[in-house]
C-alpha cells in the first residue's frame, strides 16, 4: 500500500483498479453468454446476482467504500434498503391484489356493495359472477 | 512529493481542517447519491410492476434491442469508471498531466456511450418503438408492447441525462485541473465527481440485463 499524502487518503495500487475492471468485464461477458440460454425465471435471478456482484465491486473499490469511513457505506446501503422496501412492498400489493379480490369479493358482493358498480381490477377472470352467490 | 506554492487547500472558515472539510463534502455527496438511488428507484419499481404483470410483452419486445450495442455500452462505461478512478489516483499522487489525460479519456468514453445511445434511439424512433401514445410499431406480439418501450426510454433516458451531466462536470474538472486548481492536498471535486460517475455506471450495470438480456 502506498503512503497517504494528506490525512488518511488511501491510494490504492494500480493492480487493484485493473483487477476490478477486468472482473467487471468478465462478469459482463458471462451475463451476456448466460442470457443466450433459456432457464425460465432463473435467467432474471442469475442476471440480477451477477449485476449485484458487479455493483458491489464498483462500490467497494472504485467508490472506495472498502477503505473509507463506514458512515458512507451505511448511507449507501441504507438507500438500497429503502429501495428494497419501496419495491418489495409495492410488489406485495400489485402481485397479490387479485387474490384479495377473490377472497373478499364474495361477502362484499353478497352485501350488494359491488353489485351496482363492479370495480374492474386487472384480473377478475376467476371471480365468480356477482349474482346467485347467496350464503356462505 | 512537493507541494506547489499556490493556495490549493480551499479551507472554508467553518471547517476546522481540510480533512474535516473533505469528509463533509464526501458525506454530502453520498447523501446526494442516496437521493439518486431513490430517484431511479421509482422507475425500477415501475419496471418491476409492469414486468411482473406483462412478462410476455417484456420478453417479446426486448428482442428488438441490440444486445451487441448494449454490451458495448456496458464495456464503455466500465472502462470509463476505471479511467475516472485512475484520474483520482493520479491527482492523489500529484500527477497533474496524467489526471488530465484520464479525465479526457473518461469524457471521450462518455461521448462514445452517448453516440451509441443516439444510434439506438434514432433507430427506435424511426420504427415507432416509442413510449405510450407515440408507439406505432406493429411487430411485437401481445397487447400493449409500448409499456416496455415506455420503461426503456424513461430509464435509459434518465440515465442518459445523468451521463450528460457527468460529461459537463468532467469538462469543468479538465479545465480546472489544467489551470492548476487541484493538488494532492485538495482534489475533492474530482473525487466527488468520481463517486457520481461510478453511480451512473452502477445504474447501467442493472439497466443492461433488465432491458437487453431478458431471458
Amino acid at each position: 500500500m502506498s503512503t497517504p499524502i494528506t490525512g488518511h487518503h488511501h491510494i490504492l495500487p494500480l493492480r487493484v483498479y485493473f483487477a476490478v475492471a477486468a472482473a467487471l468485464l468478465v462478469f459482463t461477458v458471462i451475463t451476456v453468454i448466460i442470457a443466450q440460454f433459456q432457464f425460465g425465471e432463473f435467467n432474471l435471478i442469475i442476471a440480477m446476482i451477477i449485476a449485484a456482484i458487479k455493483a458491489t465491486l464498483v462500490a467497494l473499490f472504485f467508490m472506495h467504500l472498502k477503505y473509507d469511513n463506514r458512515i458512507y457505506a451505511i448511507v449507501f446501503v441504507g438507500s438500497l434498503m429503502f429501495l428494497a422496501v419501496f419495491i418489495i412492498f409495492t410488489m406485495f400489493d400489485t402481485l397479490r391484489r387479485g387474490d384479495i379480490y377473490e377472497e373478499v369479493a364474495h361477502p362484499l358482493q353478497d352485501a350488494r356493495i359491488y353489485h351496482q358498480a363492479p370495480a374492474a381490477p386487472a384480473d377478475t377472470s376467476h371471480t365468480p359472477a356477482p349474482p346467485a352467490q347467496a350464503g356462505h | 512529493m512537493s507541494h506547489t506554492a499556490e493556495p490549493t487547500t480551499h479551507l472554508a472558515h467553518h471547517f476546522s481542517d481540510t480533512q474535516q472539510q473533505a469528509d463533509t463534502a464526501k458525506l454530502g455527496t453520498w447523501v446526494f447519491l442516496l437521493t439518486e438511488v431513490l430517484l431511479f428507484g421509482g422507475l425500477f419499481c415501475f419496471y418491476s410492476i409492469y414486468r411482473s404483470w406483462n412478462p410476455e410483452i417484456f420478453h417479446n419486445a426486448h428482442k428488438f434491442l441490440n444486445v451487441g450495442l448494449g454490451a458495448t455500452n456496458t464495456v464503455v462505461l466500465i472502462v470509463s469508471s476505471l479511467t475516472m478512478a485512475l484520474a483520482i489516483r493520479s491527482m492523489q499522487l500529484g500527477e497533474r498531466r496524467k489526471t488530465i489525460w484520464f479525465l479526457v479519456a473518461t469524457f471521450l468514453l462518455a461521448t462514445t456511450f452517448m453516440v451509441i445511445k443516439y444510434f439506438e434511439y434514432s433507430h427506435k424512433i424511426h420504427l415507432g418503438q416509442l413510449p405510450g401514445q407515440w408507439y406505432t410499431f406493429q411487430g411485437v406480439e401481445g397487447t400493449n408492447p409500448h409499456i416496455f418501450f415506455s420503461a426503456y426510454f424513461m430509464m435509459t433516458g434518465l440515465h442518459g441525462f445523468h451521463v450528460l451531466g457527468g460529461m459537463g462536470l468532467i469538462t469543468w474538472l479538465i479545465i480546472k485541473t489544467a489551470r492548476g486548481g487541484f493538488s494532492p492536498a485538495y482534489y475533492t471535486p474530482i473525487e466527488m465527481t468520481g463517486l457520481y460517475w461510478h453511480l451512473v455506471d452502477l445504474i447501467w450495470i442493472f439497466l443492461f440485463p433488465l432491458f437487453y438480456l431478458i431471458g
